[in-house]
């Protein structure tokens, strides 16, 4: 609605999307677009269906109605692995490491089924792509750290750099900067903004306002899984019914 | 990696060298009588690792696809007197038949169900059998061995000899397993299947594969034991033994390197013959029961585990 300039064909569309459990509708009809590159906020109470939403697009979850439409192909049936194929990757809410492994091993199971796995033919070369993304969000020195010795917060950034290592066109950011520092803050968004100078579309979700605010181009807010505003980040703020859902009446 | 390979061929030409020459030398059959049980425990433990260590499965019903392989033995001798090579490879067909059908079962069970459901296959499995009259039924059938060919003076030699044949291919395929990214990605999906399923893994058909191969290798190496005994019953070969003696040495050598089920394997197998000699074969179990209860506690990642502990840093391939 911002955006006056027309995009060529969303990158992601999601046309009519319900998901329900049991006689529980956690999304209702969603119908959204987003396009290459964008900087993409979602907001939302607690239950509210964003996680939902985010298992309904990487196929965690099959919705029981709608599709998602992915570079212009339904992707509705497809299991999570294809899609991460087809470029989306996530980071969990809840970090959800590979225990067993070292973190440069976490990032070289994404390279090693990697579709463009091609390009990084040997051994060494996914070690030395792993090596890149870890510098990038300066978790090199934690390379050979067991997973199981990581803060919550060098376990969230290896969630965001473990997504980034599957060579994504989409990643959705599941609260990727709770708990992190206002500088830490400040660095996990500067990576992400450099990731969609690069042809990234990015999805956040988060509560931490002011990162809300200042990354997205554009937010949708979801409450009780029907979307109850979209559009510039400032205008959504302003919207009486996100302040109702945030703060209660 | 490279220089790996070639110490890992050197030290399997060497092993099989030696087999060979003991058969050559040795006339007293005892030592390979004893020596082909424990052989065939490596043979399982190391295949059951694939499943129910790398891939986090613990298949209960190891029992199946070993019984499965002596009755497909049975059948081909009963049929055509089917020569043992014919056997080994039409029941490791029949095992992976048997893998991809519990493989599907890991589309819907996980952790303890996949496991009990393991064991109600391999109940049913063995309630089929013993209402088959062709193969013998439930009193059980007599085989009788082909004469012994070259360079072997007794049958039991020669099966010894096949027996570690089998050693190596077991022991090789499941180090290739470890070593190429598939060993990754079902160590991934063994710790988040979810996560792994996100990062691209196919974790469907990496399980279907531990499945497949596993069951392949357990029934081949279950498939000499009819003529071992030259006698087949339901009781022995779908005995829960096999099962549990398979799982606990696994968890006693540790899961995360192909080695560790081969010394579960050397140690417990070894023991077992001894006290059957030495004591009897009821025994057995006690023993198992207690050393994995010890292992459990003291040594949680088995005997590989230990040694990592003991070396300071983690194994390496």
């Amino acid at each position: 609605m911002t955006d006056a300039t027309a995009p060529e064909a969303p990158l992601l569309r999601i046309d009519t999307l319900t998901k329900t459990f049991g006689g529980f509708v956690a999304l209702d009809n969603i119908n959204v677009e987003i396009r290459k590159g964008e900087r993409f906020g979602l907001i939302g109470p607690n239950g509210s269906g964003k996680t939902t939403l985010v298992n309904c697009i990487s196929g965690a979850l099959r919705p029981n109605r709608g599709a998602v439409l992915f570079a212009g192909e339904d992707i509705t049936p497809l299991p999570p692995n294809l899609r991460s194929h087809r470029g989306i990757a996530r980071s969990f809410q809840i970090p959800r490491p590979f225990r067993s492994m070292t973190v440069l091993e976490n990032l070289m199971v994404a390279l090693d089924f990697a579709a463009h796995g091609h390009l990084f033919e040997t051994e060494q070369h996914r070690r030395e792509a792993a090596m890149v993304i870890l510098n990038r969000i300066g978790l090199a020195a934690k390379a050979f750290t067991p997973t199981t010795t990581l803060t919550q917060v060098e376990l969230r950034k290896m969630e965001l750099a473990r997504a980034m290592a599957t060579g994504p066109k989409l990643l959705i950011s599941d609260e990727a900067m709770a708990g992190l520092s206002a500088s830490e803050v400040d660095e996990v968004l500067d990576l992400l903004m450099s990731l969609c100078g690069e042809d990234i579309a990015i999805i956040m979700i988060e509560h931490i306002m002011q990162a809300v605010m200042r990354f997205s181009e554009r937010v949708m807010c979801l409450d009780a899984g029907k979307i109850i505003a979209i559009g510039a980040p400032a205008e959504v703020m302003a919207n009486p019914r996100v302040q109702e859902a945030y703060l209660g009446t | 990696m490279r220089r790996g390979s070639i110490a890992f061929w050197f030290g399997a030409v060497v092993f099989l060298a030696v087999a060979l020459a003991l058969t050559q030398t040795l006339q007293n059959e005892y030592p390979f009588f004893a020596g082909y049980v424990i052989l065939q425990f490596i043979v399982l433990s190391v295949a059951w690792t694939i499943l129910g260590g790398y891939a986090g499965y613990v298949n209960f019903g190891t029992n199946a696809f070993f019984g499965v392989g002596v009755y497909t033995a049975v059948l081909l001798v009963q049929v055509f007197q089917a020569p043992l090579v014919v056997q080994i490879l039409t029941a490791a067909a029949v095992g992976s038949l048997l893998g991809l059908g519990v493989g599907l079962l890991t589309l819907r069970m996980r952790g303890i169900f996949f496991s009990i459901a393991t064991i109600a296959l391999a109940i049913i499995i063995e309630t089929s059998i013993t209402n088959w009259r062709f193969v013998g039924g439930a009193a059980g059938i007599q085989l009788q061995r082909p004469p012994v060919t070259a360079p072997f003076d007794s049958y039991v030699k020669l099966l010894f000899f096949v027996q570690a044949v089998l050693v190596v291919i077991a022991v090789a395929v499941t180090r290739f397993i470890q070593n190429s990214r598939i060993g990754r990605g079902l160590q991934a999906l063994r710790d988040d299947e979810l996560a792994a399923e996100c990062m691209g893994v196919p974790t469907l058909r990496l399980k279907l594969l531990a499945c497949v191969i596993s069951g392949a290798l357990i029934s081949a190496g279950g498939a000499p034991a009819a003529m071992y005994l030259q006698y087949a019953n339901p009781d022995t070969a779908f005995d829960l033994n096999y099962s549990i003696s398979v799982l606990a040495m696994s968890l006693i050598g540790g899961t995360a390197h192909w080695i560790g089920p081969v010394l579960g394997a050397i140690l417990l197998g070894t023991t077992q013959q001894f006290l059957q000699v030495t004591i009897s074969s009821e025994v057995n179990v006690l023993v198992l029961g207690i050393m994995l209860v010890v292992f459990v506690i003291a040594a949680p990642r088995g005997i590989i585990g230990l040694v990592a502990r003991v070396a300071g840093k983690g194994g390496r391939a």
